[in-house]
């Protein structure tokens, strides 16, 4: 692994990071609406009080806020403060700052995000591996092409479907949200904690059907391919059997850029792990985002988005640095 | 005969030359498409003792590499061994259950891929490609024996231990080829077939293949099949030359007969399409196509272009006979000579 | 020296509509598949002659209905009937993909194709500037930009168009590669060397040989465009008065339909949704098995 190799994907998270920050900086400054404002504004509907001089606080949180200077000034102040990892306060929810925000709702996201990926890769993949080969029974061959029609329905759709059949019909989950309404969090409560996992399944079983069917697809494809290669041909001639052949010759070949399909379909991901959030009423950082666009909350939407492309790139980086690992023939010896 | 076979790695003895170690008899094999049947093989016999070489040449689509498949068990659909028998060393190749062909695979018959390029697992260390060849056979070998075995097999081809260790891309193609040939000798097969191992190569590393295949058939005693349209390479190599047209065998004679005296007239336009020294720029083709496997002429399948063409020819196929001296043909004109 | 040789009357071969059929008949996902968005057009063509298009905006018909004879798939809270919903909801996601799909294309044509062919820094910039855009994810940039937009600016339009924005990248990185294979290879030298201008090189040699990248590029950029524009209307952010099938659900959710009973008010536009994309992956799965030969089973 080449110093100069480590040091140009370096390079490139961050002008990634950089590009992003850029972009998400000036969209949201298109539209009038000041969080600062529109958090009193909040306030006011709630309470019920309309303070006279609701122009002359807002005009005094802006000062606070540096939301008075020049737009470019503003632009380069949260640059510097970005490479000092300071992400700012959050207006709306004034004093919490951003990164306090992120991570409270981290855990709902990730838990969810990780644990459906993961499945869904794994389980996805070995039933195109196994669909496409010709040796296996036929049974497993034809389970694979419901799963590859699930395609067409997008996590979110999957999600109303399965709230339709298994929590509106059956009664078998409930309908939404992180635990039941009412209920005080108490992790240590193992009653609690199957509430919460109860809760979670309805959105972790869209996210995976929604996704395995991608990976079956692809992997099919692939294994066609790797099929016809010479030296699994060879492999037969030389008398391995089938399972041999299947394990090392077969899948370890075709998983390999499967592995990069993993690391370009992270953003994919997601885009799917939050509106998914969002339908479901989980506290995620979907629904954080949400509220932050609503109010206009710019600090916090930059962050959240930030956040994302920040790890996403850092992932997809990752896996780049994986694959020498996985195949010798991307090695610099 | 049984159906499980144990298999004890032995070393090859020498039968008694005179016993044939490889018996083909009236092999069928078709290929069903959208748009229709293909007699990819239509009733091929040939047999082969013990430390023969025989080179099957013909052109594209001449059924050559099928045969090497069929040899193997190796057609997939839409294909399919519709009648005949492939009998090596005294077993019914045909007659095998699944699990028994793959046991016989590399032990009583082996095979040297085309393109060697790709022939080996990338992920793999050279040396586990051997090893897994190995216990797929014998599951109780030990290390000590296998590694053995290994090491024979790659002084054999004339390739260092350390070879072992490398992975596929990083060994040039003559190399590649080799480490084929080594694997296909672990076993101590019967019979190798080498189907066009040289194509791919430049004529110096062929030259080194084609000795390296010499060597090792003499070492273990094995009958050699070199399928391929090279016929200069033929020339040097092999004992006896089967020419195929269409599916079906067409002439077999040893190599000095064919390329001084071809019988069959497609074997005779063959041999003097060759480019010779002494009358250079002249070139001989064979005018017309190779019929389609689909809708095979009737009668003889080289009678649309044959210039010796007969009456008889288009309707009644020749039979595949012995000719006193004991050259085969499949020819109308040599009908009345045969025993 | 005679020669025989077979007169071409005498060789059989099925006819091309034969072995279509044949081929229909095997490739079992192309044909389901065809045959669903044709089920689909139908319907909407069907439903645009038959019914009064108003209907589907609110405040037309009696509310809260369940499905009934009068209204096939019910009406919802608002008043919309949502069979006339569908049907125009199906022509509006359409026009979407269509239209992102085949502005996505082509300035992955163009841009892919400049930046290819001509090379230097041009290739240089170009290629950076869509490996540093692909990583970031776009969906969370669509959804800040229609979140921004001031709520009577979201049209069917600006929807195709915030949707395209971060899409281009894709199509414009593989018509490059192709682009790049083929100036390497001979026929295009042979051309050049015959004397044939840029211009007639790139539309009578290059082009044709792209042509089935440019269609897999545009199937793909229609898919996502469709995924996207449903994404961002299940979240609310889409052109709400619209029968949108995305801003169907969302509307819904919002209600609290299940809750309430009204289970027919998200279920009509998320059956619509999977056929539409079931469809356009099983032509995708078809023109799959079509390219590579390998996947093909005979009987």
């Amino acid at each position: 692994m080449s110093i100069q190799l480590v040091i140009r994907r370096l390079l490139f998270l961050i002008l990634v990071v950089w590009a992003a920050a850029t972009i998400t900086f000036f969209i949201p400054r298109i539209s009038d609406k000041n969080p600062v404002r529109e958090r009193f504004a909040e306030l006011a509907r709630l309470g019920g009080f309309a303070p006279a001089d609701l122009e002359k606080i807002v005009a005094a949180y802006n000062t606070k806020f540096g939301l008075d200077k020049p737009l470019l000034q503003q632009y380069f102040d949260y640059i510097f403060s970005i490479a000092r990892f300071d992400l700012g306060v959050s207006f709306n929810k004034y004093p919490k700052t951003v990164m306090e925000l992120i991570m409270e709702s981290l855990p709902w996201t990730i838990t969810l995000l990780l644990v459906t990926t993961v499945l869904s890769f794994v389980l996805g993949n070995l039933l195109g591996a196994v669909a496409a080969w010709p040796r296996s029974p036929q049974w497993l061959r034809t389970i694979a092409t419901p799963f590859i029609l699930l395609q067409g329905v997008p996590p979110v759709v999957m999600g109303v479907l399965l709230l339709f059949l298994v929590g509106f019909r059956l009664k078998l989950a409930p309908l939404g949200g992180a635990y039941s309404a009412g209920v005080i969090p108490d992790w240590s409560s193992p009653a609690f904690l199957w509430d919460v996992v109860h809760h979670q399944l309805l959105p972790a079983l869209a996210l995976l059907l929604g996704t395995v069917g991608g990976w079956v697809l692809s992997m099919r494809g692939m294994g066609v391919t790797i099929q016809g290669e010479d030296y699994v041909n060879f492999a037969e001639h030389k008398g391995l059997g089938g399972y041999t052949i299947f394990k090392d010759y077969y899948l370890r070949n075709a998983l390999l850029p499967q592995v990069t399909g993993l690391a370009l379909a992270l953003g994919g991901l997601v885009t799917s792990g939050i509106v998914v959030e969002s339908m479901f009423g989980l506290p995620g950082l979907g629904q954080v985002l949400n509220a932050a666009i609503i109010s206009n909350d710019f600090l916090v939407i930059y962050g959240v988005v930030l956040f994302i492309t920040i790890a996403v790139a850092t992932l997809i980086v990752f896996v780049e640095f994986l694959y020498p690992v996985l195949d010798p023939r991307v090695r610099h010896e | 005969m049984a159906d499980i076979f144990t298999w004890s790695i032995t070393d090859a003895t020498l039968d008694g030359a005179m016993k044939p170690v490889l018996e083909i008899v009236d092999l069928q094999v078709s290929y069903y498409t959208d748009a229709g049947r293909a007699t990819a093989l239509d009733g091929v016999s040939l047999t082969l003792n013990a430390e023969e070489k025989l080179g099957l040449v013909g052109e594209s689509g001449s059924g050559k590499s099928t045969m090497a498949l069929a040899m193997m068990r190796m057609i997939k659909p839409p294909g399919r061994i519709e009648g005949g028998r492939v009998i090596v060393d005294d077993t019914d190749l045909t007659a095998l259950t699944d699990e028994a062909m793959l046991k016989a695979r590399l032990s009583k018959i082996a095979y040297i891929p085309q393109g060697a390029m790709n022939s080996l697992n990338p992920v793999l260390r050279i040396g586990a490609q051997m090893v897994d060849a190995i216990r797929a056979h014998d599951p109780q070998a030990s290390n000590s024996d296998i590694e053995e075995r290994c090491r024979q097999a790659l002084e054999s081809v004339d390739l260092k231990r350390s070879v072992s260790k490398m992975y596929a891309h990083e060994l040039s193609g003559g190399m590649k080829q080799r480490v084929c040939i080594a694997i296909s000798i672990l076993l101590k097969p019967k019979v190798i077939i080498c189907d066009e191992p040289t194509s791919a190569l430049d004529v110096v590393t062929q030259r080194q293949v084609m000795e390296t295949i010499d060597h090792v058939q003499k070492q273990i005693g094995a009958a050699v099949i070199l399928i391929g349209h090279d016929m200069g390479l033929m020339a040097q190599f092999v004992d006896k030359v089967a020419v195929m047209y269409a599916g079906r065998l067409m002439e077999l004679s040893t190599v000095r007969e064919m390329f001084t005296d071809p019988s069959h007239p497609y074997a005779r336009a063959l041999i003097s399409s060759l480019p010779s020294l002494d009358n250079k720029g002249v070139f001989q083709g064979i005018p017309g196509l190779a019929p389609s496997l689909l809708r095979l002429p009737g009668g003889c399948a080289f009678h649309p272009r044959c210039t010796h063409v007969m009456e008889v020819c288009k309707t009644v196929r020749p039979k595949y006979e012995t000719l006193p001296g004991g050259r085969k043909v499949a020819c109308h004109l040599y009908s009345e000579k045969a025993s | 020296m005679t020669t025989a040789t077979l007169a071409r009357s005498e060789v059989l071969q099925p006819s091309r509509l034969t072995l279509l059929l044949r081929y229909l008949r095997r490739n079992k996902g192309l044909a389901i598949g065809l045959f669903i968005l044709l089920l689909l057009v139908l319907f909407t063509a069907t439903g645009t002659a038959t019914k009064d298009l108003n209907d589907a905006y609110p405040l037309s018909v009696k509310t809260k209905q369940p499905p009934s004879l009068e209204f096939p798939l019910g009406t919802d809270y608002f008043g919309r009937d949502l069979y006339v919903g569908m049907v125009v909801g199906l022509w509006q996601t359409a026009l979407i993909g269509v239209l992102a799909g085949a502005l996505g294309t082509l300035i992955g044509v163009v841009l892919g194709f400049i930046s290819a062919y001509f090379g230097g820094w041009l290739d240089v910039i170009i290629k950076g500037i869509c490996q540093i855009l692909t990583p970031i994810p776009a969906f969370l940039i669509q959804v800040i930009i229609a979140g921004s937009l001031d709520k009577r600016d979201v049209t069917i339009y600006t929807m195709a168009f915030v949707v395209v924005l971060l899409a281009w990248m894709g199509p414009t990185l593989v018509i490059r590669s192709q682009v790049l294979t083929m100036k390497e290879r001979q026929f295009v030298s042979v051309a050049k060397l015959s004397g044939m201008g840029d211009l007639s090189i790139i539309f009578s040699e290059i082009m044709p040989n792209l042509l089935p990248f440019i269609a897999a590029a545009f199937v793909g950029q229609v898919f996502f465009a469709v995924f996207s524009s449903f994404n961002l209307a299940v979240l609310g952010l889409g052109p709400l008065r619209e029968p949108l099938l995305g801003n169907t659900i969302w509307a819904a959710n919002q209600a609290s339909a299940f809750f309430n009973n009204w289970w027919w008010w998200p279920m009509a536009p998320a059956v619509a949704l999977v056929l539409i994309l079931g469809s356009l992956a099983l032509i995708n799965m078809g023109l799959d098995e079509l390219a590579n030969p390998r996947v093909r089973r005979t009987e």
